[in-house]
């Protein structure tokens, strides 16, 4: 077929064969299929927080050590609305649910989409081409945007429980499935279908992977690619808002400094899956999902390095990571 | 309206410590093709790059039409009806030549809206072009990318096309094809501004030419006087066409 012609297959094949190859070290047919499920739900939000801040490394070269922040903001925005809407969220009605889940969400995006604006303006923007400084200046973004979360709910732990309805499992067979990790892996797959579908079937998407491969280019075109930039960062905040959202919920609970913790992750998965490339991000992600969970499982002392060692067998196969985008 | 489509006066270039071109004056007839001849470093490149904004020139005035676009930045130049093949083709090789031939096409959202008189024009000159249409770029081969590139800055009507060395190793018979469209685009009174080594493709097209040495237009006339003076040509290029 015309379409395995063009794109390279072997990395998608990663995913399962991780899973296969955790098969007989679990034994149990019903807690791989329970920890395959929790690690592909995992691999889903992390991609969902990755994605923005891949497309912003490949579009501008931009190293943005902050991205947990909007993460964290989300956490926290849902935080407050949902806590605001508890006899919505108490419900045993799944519509109930959403109808508290949903505008948390949105709100979430919103303010994180907002930070992100102000924060591409007035931190990200003075040092275009600077690595280092970005590097430095994101990363004391991070911490300021850290402890004026503090200031608005507190330094302390706050809990987000699952609405009534998203808790429990459902039985397949024997495994028992947590329902919110279904709901985890589903909004997941929107949120990827519809950044393909806008990668891949719109002029502006067109535009965002040209610019990945080659911004000059792209501007000798004559399209401004700055203005490009400003709203795939605003847009990848707004996502790393959702994911801090399912991430929260995820977790239960949520603390200032979870973006900082996250990022790690979300660089590990930007890394293996080639920086710039939204599908690899996807593999990154469900492959450090699943890595975490069946070593958390497996062998709980090493889960901690568990991913890097990941992230290293993989760079060692390719050193631009599974995809790499051309021309960088 | 203006004789001259593009005027440089005592254009001055520096990148980073280096200054490049040292007060490049060139002007462009409207509707003719001008050629930059020159040794390699002699800035002819650069001197295409600082006409695009993608190097700021530092001293000197750039004019289109008239208007001094010397400050502007790259989009912003290139908007003004220009089209740009660089030296490296600047090819997207993760898309598809469709998808390349829609991005130069600033009008049109879908593949669909690309004028099709204009594409089955360009699909007659680079056959290449409609039988790769839906293949990566990044799977043609170098000639096919030269022409990709070609047909790129033809998708629309453009007032100026600056192109840098498009026969650079490309096989004679594609040279021909080459050949052909520029003067295909020149009787459509596109205006035309070549990089090339090639000498005979050169003296094929060009109505002016100008030749750089150390950052400087060293000389500017006609194509055809140069052609015919042997004694200018060694003084100039070294050799005789």
């Amino acid at each position: 077929m015309k379409f395995f012609e063009d794109i390279d297959t072997r990395p998608l094949l990663l995913v399962p064969v991780l899973a296969l190859l955790a098969f007989p070290l679990i034994g149990s047919g019903s807690t791989w299929l329970t920890l395959t499920v929790a690690g592909l739900a995992m691999g889903m939000i992390i991609f969902i927080m990755a994605s923005g801040l891949t497309l912003v490394f490949g579009l501008m070269d931009v190293l943005n050590f902050g991205h947990g922040l909007f993460i964290a903001l989300g956490a926290f925005v849902a935080t407050s609305v949902m806590g605001a809407m508890g006899d919505w969220t108490g419900s045993g009605e799944w519509w109930r649910n959403m109808v508290a889940v949903l505008p948390a969400m949105l709100i979430a995006m919103a303010v994180a989409a907002a930070v992100g604006f102000a924060f591409e303006r007035f931190i990200v923007r003075p040092v275009y081409g600077q690595h280092l400084k970005q590097i430095l200046i994101t990363m004391g973004g991070m911490i300021i945007g850290e402890e004026l979360i503090k200031v608005v709910w507190g330094p302390q732990q706050i809990a987000l429980p699952l609405p009534e309805a998203m808790r429990g499992a459902v039985l397949v067979g024997d495994a028992a499935i947590e329902k919110y990790r279904l709901l985890a892996v589903a909004v997941g797959l929107a949120v990827f279908a519809a950044q393909m579908w806008v990668l891949g079937r719109t002029k502006i998407g067109l535009l965002i992977r040209a610019g990945v491969q080659d911004r000059e280019m792209v501007e000798s075109l004559g399209y401004r690619i700055r203005r490009l930039f400003v709203g795939v960062f605003v847009a990848g905040s707004a996502l790393a808002g959702l994911g801090g959202v399912m991430w929260g919920l995820y977790q239960q609970n949520v603390v200032p400094q979870m973006g900082a913790q996250v990022n790690v992750l979300i660089f590990i998965v930007i890394i293996i899956g080639g920086l710039g490339s939204t599908g690899g991000a996807l593999i990154g992600a469900l492959l450090v999902g699943l890595m975490a969970n069946y070593t958390g499982f497996l062998a709980p002392k090493v889960a901690l390095f568990s991913n890097i060692a990941l992230m290293a067998g993989i760079l060692l196969w390719r050193p631009q990571g599974v995809y790499p985008v051309a021309n960088r | 309206m203006s004789t001259n489509l593009l005027t440089l006066e005592g254009v001055h270039t520096h990148i980073g410590a280096y200054h490049i071109l040292h007060g490049v004056d060139l002007v462009m007839p409207r509707g003719e093709l001008t050629l930059l001849l020159g040794r390699n470093g002699a800035g002819k490149t650069t001197t295409l790059r600082t006409i695009m904004g993608l190097w700021q020139a530092s001293q000197g005035r750039i004019t289109l039409g008239g208007e001094d676009i010397t400050q502007l930045n790259t989009p912003a130049i290139a908007q003004k009806n220009i089209a740009y093949v660089p030296e490296n083709m600047g090819i997207f090789s993760d898309l598809t030549v469709k998808e390349n031939m829609l991005l130069a096409a600033r009008s049109a959202q879908h593949a669909a809206q690309m004028d099709e008189v204009r594409l089955q024009w360009i699909f007659k000159l680079f056959p290449a072009v409609e039988k790769f249409w839906n293949h990566p770029a990044g799977k043609l081969s170098g000639g096919q990318k030269q022409m990709l590139a070609v047909a790129r800055a033809m998708v629309e009507p453009r007032d100026l096309l600056i192109i840098d060395e498009p026969s650079k190793g490309l096989a004679p018979a594609i040279i021909q094809n080459m050949i052909e469209a520029f003067q295909q685009l020149k009787a459509s009174g596109v205006t035309i501004l070549l990089v090339e080594q090639n000498i005979h493709f050169a003296q094929q097209l060009g109505d002016t030419v100008a030749v750089m040495d150390n950052g400087r237009v060293v000389h500017a006339g006609r194509m055809q006087a140069l052609a015919e003076d042997t004694a200018l040509q060694q003084s100039l290029l070294g050799l005789a066409l």
